[in-house]
């Protein structure tokens, strides 16, 4: 062996915890990172167009398709009729929600027929000549009308308690009755959905989609089809971002293009416009909270009686879950020594509300942090008093258990919360705004420190598993899968570094390869923040075998015990000996070893009882704060936010330039829900924001003036995850609540802070103007 | 007639017939030429995903601005230099300083709004040495990221500013002298193109005059300027339009004069060439104008496209009204004039004749010791519609009292409209916080505002009268409005 070649190097590049740039950086500049719709077009390729419903309610008395037809390009239209399999894209198995709809309508925008066409354009124009007859039903879009309609619910509801809350409410000298509307919120994906289907023999279908969850969308197609689930291969290699709206979205699109791909024999694309895609897809749930709390004089709950009612739309999708998660994080951050929680998970005419970066974990906290309001102003105090003063204890302290029974083991709100209280200069601050507050007749600040405390893991315990697939090729390169879906959120560069780190080998050694299903089967929705957690579990599972393996081989070749295998930078020590990492896999190649494994893992300890409503649905907690301060104008409700800083738990962290931009995205993205993004239907059930001419996510100019983002780097997780990280994909969305707040404080000042303003989301400059205008009113 | 039309794209001289003249330059990039850097993101010019830069001649020469390829038509690219994101890497693949400091800065996550980025952070980079945290965000105000947050692109934007390779690094700077001589060849057509596929003509005229017999021969033809309102036509309704005269590059509308009664402005002026004459000459007006769309929107759009298709909610009607500003149209057989506030007569009807284009805009410059300001309120402050937009002219004579006041608002009626029932109130009044609580009420006759997406009724009067009080305490030196940067205060 040539002994001058070995490396020398002290670490890798790109082991776990470094900063590491997004694996596809240098192709997202250059503008060759391949989404779907930029892979080179296979021949004949046809696109599909989409007929949608007209009326939010209704029986379809009629369909003349006629025209379309016989338009320009057209080759086919695709009805139910067309449908080989389950005319059904119902996630949840209820069978609630049709690919096309064939005698009822049931929101505005529901996909009743497809053209396929020569050209987008051709299927676009054609998808607009359908003469369509309605009779129209009685429709209800929003929750105060759907209870006014005693609208039914999608799914049963949840039901959390703890103590004896009926009697317990009464006791205290101080009680608050009040409700919140929260609104939802679009997505707002960079890159619309997008399918590409490509028949194949037999069954075959390989499916391109830009989806989260790969298998699910094998699962329908199959079911859509009527074929078994392995004639179709899904595949992804990245999204231009998801947020939850392509967890189970995007089904219906691979669906659609798998029904006319087999039909005509030839590959289908269908590329929704923006406005389809927001008319068609579900969005974040708009909740109505309606909160009873008691509480003493010193601002302490002693119990809470919440009803958490959610507008989710015509079909279940995923509001079961996402109803549930708002009711586990009711509690937010704060004991509850008595606690009685419900959710209404509301039937709407409206599309069906879905997944959505938190999911229903939001809208639960903001219910909570709305309460913490209420008594401060109540009693006098700064929020952030009260907020500290309910806190979950320490272990032991008789205050560690939440509404649905699992122990709070791993709490550090005290101590991060105060750090970044202290950092941020927060009360001389607070002070300083008061009085500027009290000489400024129409500019008006408020700062807050909110709180998140976040469970991470499914709470359906099953979907707490994840697989990947690595092989070693002979020349020392590594190709790695799993059943994770990137997004823009770095998962396969920190599962490349976990790979990396376990072979000891440079990253740029590890190819990342697109999410398939015929890689690595029955995945989980790339959701729930978990991506990095089960994905780099398995993917370290599956390294772990090879080096076994590799351990094995050198132990008997070299004569050397096996504790005298060493990987090292790129090479590994057998014995005295140093071998190039490439020069071992060869020869364990000739030696017959296997160079591949798959790779598992799933999350130990969970468990969940809804019915009985107590378990430990999660692994463990992320934690985090902010201090946001804005500006408001007490003339118009403009307002901008002049500050934040955050202080961000991700355990030890895998790679903290990702993680921040992340913390940094999330923030934003959470402000914009509270903010400017407004959904709003007419009275015939349209959506007319619709696109982002109308539907406003913040802009550069928005972001915070001032922005400090820190980790809090001394952080662990007390879990055995990987290379002890927390997940934090979702809980950093929470740290936005602070700039609402804050608002709201700002609000608060026009009547001397001795009134909850009761500012509801989102805050646009309109309901500020008029919550300043109501609290004058109370004022006077 | 000439039947093709002839553009350089990123490096390589094209001579393009045969389209449609609602063919955007989005989908030929994506479709006929596999160039999928630039990305479809809304297809109505919001969110930037598709900015590539256009660079044209003008009187200074090359210039290159951002734009919008999803609402850009072929037939406005006769002459240009059209430069995408696959242009700015070097032969060895080496990144473009913008290009590198995105990656060094992690200015991209899920890397679809990514090339739209990095066409405007060049944009910028080329026009600007020392960019401000103002100028970055101005630059980025037409380019949506839900991934980021904004922050790691701004700070790409800071680092980059001051890294000037040699010129013979970016491809702009090396191969300017080259590409001018270029244009310079295939700009000026002696005569007017038509471009026709499927019976479906682009007609590209020389000159006003030709301009104006074209008109003249088809009154029923769409004619597009920037292409920012009808652009949407074609992408979201579908709608068929046949003829179009395209005629942003007609450098006769492009004139802006200033002298000491005011500022005649060409149709064809863009936003974004107004806004520095503007800034300079009547401030406030400048700083309405930077709220307007995107900066890649502004680069298109045009003054005279804003006043000529009536819509009640453009940003500059309001503004122009309260100013006095006087509309010249024109047509073949010549021109006429009237007050602004005269062209709009209802909702989607105005004052002009088949055959008549909005040639120019003449605005009196106020007084100086006149007040004038335009006050825009939208959901979000930057690249938003108004939810209303209202303009205060006032002169007040030796004792204080109201010796005239315009007050125009957009967002509140079917057309742009003056609060002459404000106005009447005022004339003759001291000037007085109590006058204005007194006359408040009057918007009530002026305005009946609907509800909407935008904003309720409700709003929309309250906040009308809290700009009248708003503008009272700019006159008396009271202002206190919301700034994101010291600059702007000043």
């Amino acid at each position: 062996m040539d002994k001058s070649s070995f490396d020398t190097q002290p670490v890798i590049n790109g082991p776990m915890h470094t900063s590491l740039q997004h694996d596809s950086a240098h192709k997202h500049v250059t503008g060759s990172a391949e989404y779907i719709d930029d892979i080179p077009e296979p021949a004949g390729l046809l696109h599909g167009g989409l007929g949608l419903s007209d009326r939010a309610h209704a029986q379809i008395v009629s369909i003349d398709l006629d025209a379309v037809k016989t338009a320009p390009g057209v080759v086919a239209v695709i009805t139910a009729a067309d449908i080989p399999g389950f005319n059904d894209v119902a996630s949840t198995g209820q069978r609630d929600e049709p690919l096309l709809a064939t005698d009822l309508v049931q929101f505005h925008g529901q996909p009743i027929f497809a053209v396929i066409a020569e050209t987008r354009d051709q299927a676009r124009r054609a998808a607009r000549l359908a003469k369509i007859e309605y009779r129209d039903l009685p429709h209800w879009t929003d929750i105060d009308s759907a209870r006014d309609n005693g609208a039914p619910l999608v799914v049963e509801p949840m039901v959390l308690k703890r103590g004896d809350p009926e009697t317990e409410i009464g006791k205290p000298p101080l009680r608050i009755q009040g409700s919140m509307v929260i609104g939802g919120q679009e997505h707002f994906y960079l890159e619309s959905h997008i399918a590409l289907v490509i028949p194949g023999e037999d069954d075959d279908l390989v499916v391109w989609s830009s989806t989260q969850h790969p298998s699910e969308v094998q699962h329908m197609v199959a079911h859509v089809m009527g074929c078994p689930q392995h004639a179709v291969e899904v595949k992804t290699r990245r999204m231009g971002g998801g947020f939850g709206g392509k967890e189970t979205q995007g089904n219906q699109f691979a669906a659609l293009a798998a029904v006319a791909a087999k039909k005509l024999n030839r590959a289908v694309k269908f590329r929704p416009d923006r406005d389809e895609d927001m008319a068609m897809t579900g969005k974040r749930h708009d909740f109505r909270v309606d909160y009873d709390v008691a509480f003493d004089e010193e601002g302490r709950i002693h119990a809470v009686d919440t009803l958490y009612a959610a507008r989710c739309g015509f079909s279940a999708d995923l509001s079961g879950p996402v109803t549930d998660r708002a009711l586990f994080h009711a509690d937010s951050s704060y004991f509850y020594p008595h606690v009685h929680l419900a959710s209404q998970p509301l039937k709407t005419h409206t599309v069906s509300n879905t997944a959505f970066r938190g999911f229903g974990g939001p809208q639960g906290m903001l219910g909570a942090e709305r309460i913490i309001e209420e008594i401060a102003y109540a009693v006098g105090r700064d929020p952030l008093d009260i907020r500290k003063l309910n806190f979950y204890g320490e272990p032991g302290s008789g205050r560690t258990l939440t509404p649905y029974h699992q122990e709070v083991e791993d709490n550090i709100l005290m101590r991060l919360v105060e750090e970044l209280e202290a950092n941020s200069d927060y009360r001389a601050r607070r002070q300083a705004i008061i009085d500027f507050n009290a000489n400024s007749p129409v500019i008006r600040r408020g700062i807050a420190l909110t709180p998140v405390k976040f469970g991470i893991s499914f709470t359906m315990t099953a979907y707490n598993q994840a697989g990947a697939l690595v092989h070693i090729y002979q020349d020392g390169s590594i190709h790695l899968n799993h059943g994770g879906t990137e997004m823009g959120q770095g998962l396969y560069t920190k599962v490349a570094q976990v790979v990396a780190d376990a072979f000891q080998v440079d990253i740029d050694r590890v190819k990342i390869t697109a999410t398939t299903t015929g890689k690595v089967p029955n995945t989980s929705a790339t959701a729930a923040s978990s991506g990095t957690d089960l994905n780099g579990m398995a993917a370290y599972d599956a390294a772990r075998q090879i080096k076994e393996r590799l351990v094995d081989f050198a132990s008997r070749q070299w004569k050397v015990d096996k504790a005298q295998v060493e990987f090292l930078p790129n090479r590994v020590r057998v014995g005295d000996d140093i071998v190039p990492f490439d020069t071992l896999v060869r020869a364990a190649y000739y030696d017959r070893v296997q160079l591949s494994a798959a790779g598992f893992y799933k999350t130990p300890d969970i468990h969940w009882d809804r019915k009985a409503g107590k378990g430990r649905p999660f692994y463990y907690f992320a934690y985090g704060a902010a201090v946001s301060e804005v500006a408001i104008d007490t003339l118009t409700g403009e307002y901008m936010v002049e500050r934040a800083d955050i202080l961000h738990d991700v355990g030890r962290s895998l790679n903290p330039a990702l993680d921040i931009g992340q913390i940094e995205g999330a923030f934003v993205q959470g402000m914009g829900w509270l903010t400017t993004e407004e959904l709003w239907w007419d009275d015939k059930g349209r959506l007319r924001t619709h696109a982002p001419s109308t539907y406003k996510i913040p802009l550069a100019s928005d972001r915070p003036k001032i922005f400090n983002v820190k980790l809090a780097d001394w952080s662990e997780n007390r879990e055995p995850t990987i290379g002890r990280s927390k997940a934090v994909g979702e809980p950093p969305f929470m740290l936005a609540i602070s700039v609402l707040e804050a608002i709201s404080m700002a609000v608060a000042s026009v009547a001397d802070y001795a009134v909850c303003p009761r500012l509801d989301s989102p805050a646009t400059p309109e309901r500020v103007l008029m919550a300043v205008e109501r609290l004058k009113t109370l004022g006077e | 007639m000439t039947a093709a039309i002839r553009f350089i794209l990123n490096g390589q001289d094209v001579t393009l017939g045969n389209f449609s003249p609602t063919e955007t330059l989005l989908d030929y990039l994506r479709l006929r030429r596999r160039l999928t850097g630039t990305k479809e993101g809304c297809a109505e010019g919001d969110c930037g995903a598709c900015t590539v830069l256009v660079g044209r001649l003008s009187d200074r020469g090359l210039s290159y601005e951002s734009v919008n390829a999803c609402i850009r038509f072929l037939g406005s690219l006769h002459g240009t230099h059209i430069v995408t994101v696959e242009h700015l890497a070097a032969q060895d693949g080496t990144l473009h300083p913008v290009q590198q400091a995105m990656v060094d800065c992690h200015g991209s996550q899920c890397g679809f709004c990514t090339p739209g980025f990095v066409m405007s952070l060049y944009g910028l980079w080329l026009s600007n040495d020392e960019p401000t945290r103002q100028d970055i965000e101005s630059a980025l105000q037409g380019n949506l990221c839900r991934c980021t947050g904004y922050e790691p692109i701004v700070r790409a934007a800071e680092q980059v500013a001051q890294e000037r390779p040699s010129a013979l690094f970016d491809p702009l700077e090396r191969d300017r002298a080259e590409i001018l001589a270029r244009l310079w060849s295939i700009r000026s057509e002696p005569e007017t193109m038509v471009v026709e596929k499927d019976g479906a003509r682009s007609i590209v005229p020389t000159s006003i005059e030709a301009f104006a017999e074209i008109l003249a021969e088809e009154p029923n033809a769409t004619v597009v300027a920037g292409a920012t309102d009808v652009g949407l036509w074609v992408t979201k309704q579908m709608r068929i339009i046949n003829p179009v005269v395209f005629i942003n590059h007609l450098t006769e509308l492009q004139a802006i004069a200033v002298d000491e009664t005011g500022l005649t402005i060409g149709a064809g002026v863009s936003y974004t060439r107004a806004h520095e004459t503007l800034a300079e000459e009547i401030p406030a007006f400048g700083r309405l104008i930077d709220r307007i769309g995107g900066t890649q929107v502004r680069n298109m759009g045009t003054i005279g496209g804003n006043i000529a298709n009536g819509s009640p909610i453009g940003d500059t009607p309001p503004p122009l009204i309260a100013l006095g500003a006087e509309l010249t149209l024109r047509s073949h057989s010549g021109r006429r004039s009237m007050p602004l506030e005269n062209y709009f007569l209802a909702y989607g009807r105005q004052d002009r004749l088949p055959g008549e284009f909005v040639e120019k805009i003449f605005v009196p410059r106020p007084a100086e010791i006149d007040y004038f300001a335009v006050y825009k309120l939208s959901k979000r402050r930057d690249e938003d519609i108004s939810a209303l937009c209202g303009a205060f002219h006032l002169s007040l004579d030796s004792e204080g009292r109201v010796a005239a006041i315009r007050i125009a608002f957009g967002g509140m009626a079917a057309i742009p409209k003056r609060a002459t029932h404000v106005e009447q109130a005022l004339t003759g009044q001291i000037w007085s916080w109590s006058t204005i609580a007194a006359v408040r009420e009057a918007f009530g006759e002026d305005y009946q505002p609907l509800t909407d997406w935008r904003a309720t009724a409700e709003y929309r009067s309250l906040a009308a009268k809290n700009l009248l009080t708003r503008f009272f305490l700019e006159t008396a030196g009271q202002s206190q409005e919301l700034s994101r940067f010291e600059l702007e205060e000043a």
